[in-house]
């Protein structure tokens, strides 16, 4: 044998060798303890981050479970990760759906999310009954739903939150009106209107650039006028647009638009803009949500101002509101880590931790419990809980289709290029294409 | 032996066909494909509705078409304002004159700029409120025109495609004035001696020459203004109501808005067979004109 094979040789046995013994030494000692689970969350609220990471270090200390908050914004893109991971079945352990109710139910109905309901319904309820109802309503099936979801509690909501209107209570003063008293019905409210413009000044500003804050404020009069019943007579398509009911809610804003009670430019006002403007002393009235306070505090923490419920334009149904969950966390059904999110969830939602939550986002807290410890301005907003209502608790949802030509056909009007009863019709024309484009697909 | 090189050969191409195929054709057969089903993007089942979502586009979206038109509208300004004004800048900057490199420079900033804060900005200029635009015709007396440039719809659709021109001139600037530097020397001074004054130069000599460039840039200006929508989303959001609305806007809606990805993607190959068509016309226009 040639001495260079020889040394080749004995080279590859030593490797072997001390492969061997590794590989058995290792396979031999003690097995390690396995890791705590990470839990992992998907959300896209920017401005809860930090207070997210705070809990997060304190669940940790607390149970040893690591909980991963990843922050995905804008909404939009959010909305699309978790429409795409859902089709790639990899969505974290926990997660947020923002979207219609429809959007929440093919969801459920494609397994990406656990029914709740056990988990709430334990110790004779004591989860569920923490938590506001009408928040817990958002995100429920109930029996004999439209989405044909098996009932259940689907999500829990991290905080709530109620849509109204706001009025600067130093701009009420310039106007000669009195600060403590804002209007309280539609024609005391255009009145206003009559004062702002010869005063030459701005009045309500909103997100109606955006559509579903018009939405929003249309449903609020349509309440109002009609009562709940028959607005869901129309959603099921039993009662058209033309309707002289729904013709008086579009008129409503062709009436505050001729009174100068609105803002010009309020079409293609995005909502930040809306806030930049009222926290700045530069508008009168304003519609926004509970978010509100934390970001006027932020813009301007002296800005004076008080929250009202939108004026009634009929004294025939109460006003309502939207409201309930601002945001909700879902559990992944086919997460192998299910019971631990749940726990964390339950911890999360716990009064403790939702006071924090509201302290530090300046957002309505989920658990009753904790109201006790919010800002008086923030109390305002949870004081009418009771008003509100939402689409996702409604049962039966408008077509998307439906919605963008009212949403839009508000936005005609309020630029003068339509009529309320042209918009009225076309709203009615896309409503029956699309239910017997529906009975088609059926 | 020639087996072997060709299958060498082949393994060499075999990545670049493979990225283009799993990014490129995969994904468009997909999009075809779904563009024949209802589909919420959420549910693992799809209906299959055949060509249902093409006969509603074409027949009964009548906003769609409206967008269409309101696109061809911003293109229509942007092949004639954006592309005279890159046309005369090049011409100018071809010159002998001074500081040509620092204009050049200049021209080239708003191409370069985020779509999204070019919107932003015009936006605030545009405000009705307190908008520069009208800041200024107040202080030279013409406050009468003040308006919301905006959110009113006579003005919302022309501002956005001045501002789409304004963003997108650099671009052709920098095309026309390779094309202008190719032109010979020579031409210029042979038309000198035989008579020629700057004008007729201009009209013999450059515009002739620079057809085939005019219809390149036109037709890239076609194709990116047509599918314009980041500028519009920040200025105005597609409205008031559908007067800013646009083809890439009523396909971001199907989707995200109403959850119809089968009728987005069918409203996605409609749009692709338009401007295919339009480049197609471009095209022999061109050849005939070069004929000329």
């Amino acid at each position: 044998m040639e001495p260079a094979a020889a040394c080749c040789k004995r080279f590859g046995f030593v490797v072997f060798t001390f492969l061997f013994l590794s590989v058995t030494i290792l396979g031999c000692s003690a097995q390690k303890a396995p890791a705590k689970p990470t839990i992992t969350v998907w959300h896209w609220m920017t401005d809860r981050e930090p207070a997210f990471q705070a809990l997060s270090e304190q669940y940790e200390a607390l149970s040893g479970i690591k909980v991963a908050f990843e922050l995905y914004a804008p909404s939009d893109a959010y909305s699309q990760k978790v429409r795409a991971a859902a089709q790639g079945a990899n969505l974290p352990d926990i997660f947020g759906i923002l979207g219609e109710k429809r959007d929440f139910a093919s969801f459920v109905k494609a397994g990406h999310i656990l029914d709740l309901t056990p988990f709430m319904e334990e110790n004779a309820g004591a989860w569920k009954n923490s938590l506001f109802a009408k928040s817990l309503a958002v995100n429920e099936f109930t029996p004999g739903n439209s989405y044909g979801v098996a009932p259940g509690i689907y999500g829990v909501p991290i905080d709530v939150m109620t849509i109204q209107m706001l009025y600067n209570k130093d701009l009420f003063r310039q106007l000669g009106l009195n600060p403590e008293k804002p209007p309280q019905t539609f024609d005391e409210f255009l009145s206003v209107g009559a004062k702002i413009k010869e005063a030459n000044m701005q009045g309500l500003v909103s997100g109606w650039g955006e559509m579903w804050m018009i939405d929003c404020l249309a449903n609020n009069y349509a309440f109002n006028i009609m009562g709940k019943d028959k607005v869901m007579a129309t959603l099921r398509g039993e009662v058209p647009y033309t309707d002289p009911d729904w013709v008086k809610v579009l008129t409503l804003f062709e009436q505050m638009q001729k009174s100068g009670v609105l803002a010009s430019g309020l079409v293609t006002m995005v909502n930040k803009t809306a806030e930049q403007l009222f926290a700045n002393n530069k508008a009168v009235f304003a519609f926004n949500g509970s978010w509100c306070v934390n970001v006027y505090k932020a813009m301007n923490p002296n800005l004076n101002y008080g929250a009202m419920l939108p004026p009634k334009a009929s004294d025939n149904y109460p006003m309502a509101i939207w409201g309930g969950a601002g945001s909700s966390f879902m559990v992944n059904a086919r997460s192998p880590r299910k019971e631990e999110a749940v726990k964390f969830l339950r911890w999360l939602t716990a009064s403790q931790q939702q006071a924090y939550l509201a302290e530090e986002t300046k957002n309505l807290p989920a658990n009753k419990e904790s109201l006790s410890k919010i800002p008086s301005l923030l109390a305002q907003f949870a004081k009418n809980m009771d008003q509100t209502t939402h689409p996702n608790i409604w049962g039966i949802s408008e077509f998307s289709q439906v919605i963008e030509a009212f949403d839009k056909g508000i936005q005609s009007i309020i630029i003068g290029e339509k009529t309320p009863e042209q918009v009225a019709e076309e709203v009615q024309k896309v409503k029956e294409r699309e239910l017997s484009r529906s009975r088609g697909s059926n | 032996m020639r087996i072997r090189d060709t299958l060498e050969n082949y393994v060499f191409v075999l990545p670049a066909v493979v990225i283009f195929s799993v990014f490129y054709i995969i994904p468009f057969v997909w999009v075809v494909q779904l563009g024949l089903y209802e589909w919420d993007g959420i549910l693992p089942t799809k209906i299959f509705v055949g060509l249902r979502n093409f006969h509603e586009i074409v027949f009964q979206d009548k906003i769609w078409w409206q967008s269409m038109w309101q696109a061809g509208y911003i293109t229509l300004i942007a092949l004639t304002l954006q592309n005279a004004l890159a046309f005369l800048l090049a011409w100018a900057c071809d010159r002998e004159i001074r500081l040509k490199n620092f204009y050049r420079l200049i021209f080239f900033i708003p191409p370069v700029l985020s779509e999204v804060v070019v919107g932003l900005v015009w936006q605030w200029i545009l405000d009705g409120h307190y908008g520069l635009l009208n800041h200024w015709l107040s202080a030279i007396g013409l406050g009468g025109l003040a308006r919301n440039w905006l959110a009113d719809p006579a003005t919302a659709l022309t501002a956005v495609a001045v501002v789409h021109s304004w963003k997108g001139f650099g671009w052709g600037f920098l095309i026309f004035l390779a094309g202008l530097q190719t032109i010979p020397k020579e031409l210029y001074e042979a038309a000198r001696v035989d008579g020629a004054n700057a004008w007729s130069s201009f009209t013999r000599v450059t515009i002739p020459l620079m057809i085939p460039v005019a219809m390149l840039v036109g037709i890239l200006t076609v194709l990116g203004t047509m599918q314009a929508f980041v500028l519009i989303i920040a200025m105005t959001g597609g409205g008031p109501a559908y007067h800013t609305q646009v083809p890439v806007l009523r396909i971001l809606a199907a989707m995200r808005g109403s959850s119809r990805f089968g009728y987005a993607c069918a409203q996605g190959i409609t749009f692709g067979i338009i401007l295919m068509a339009i480049s197609f016309i471009q095209y022999r226009f061109s050849r005939k004109a070069r004929q000329v």
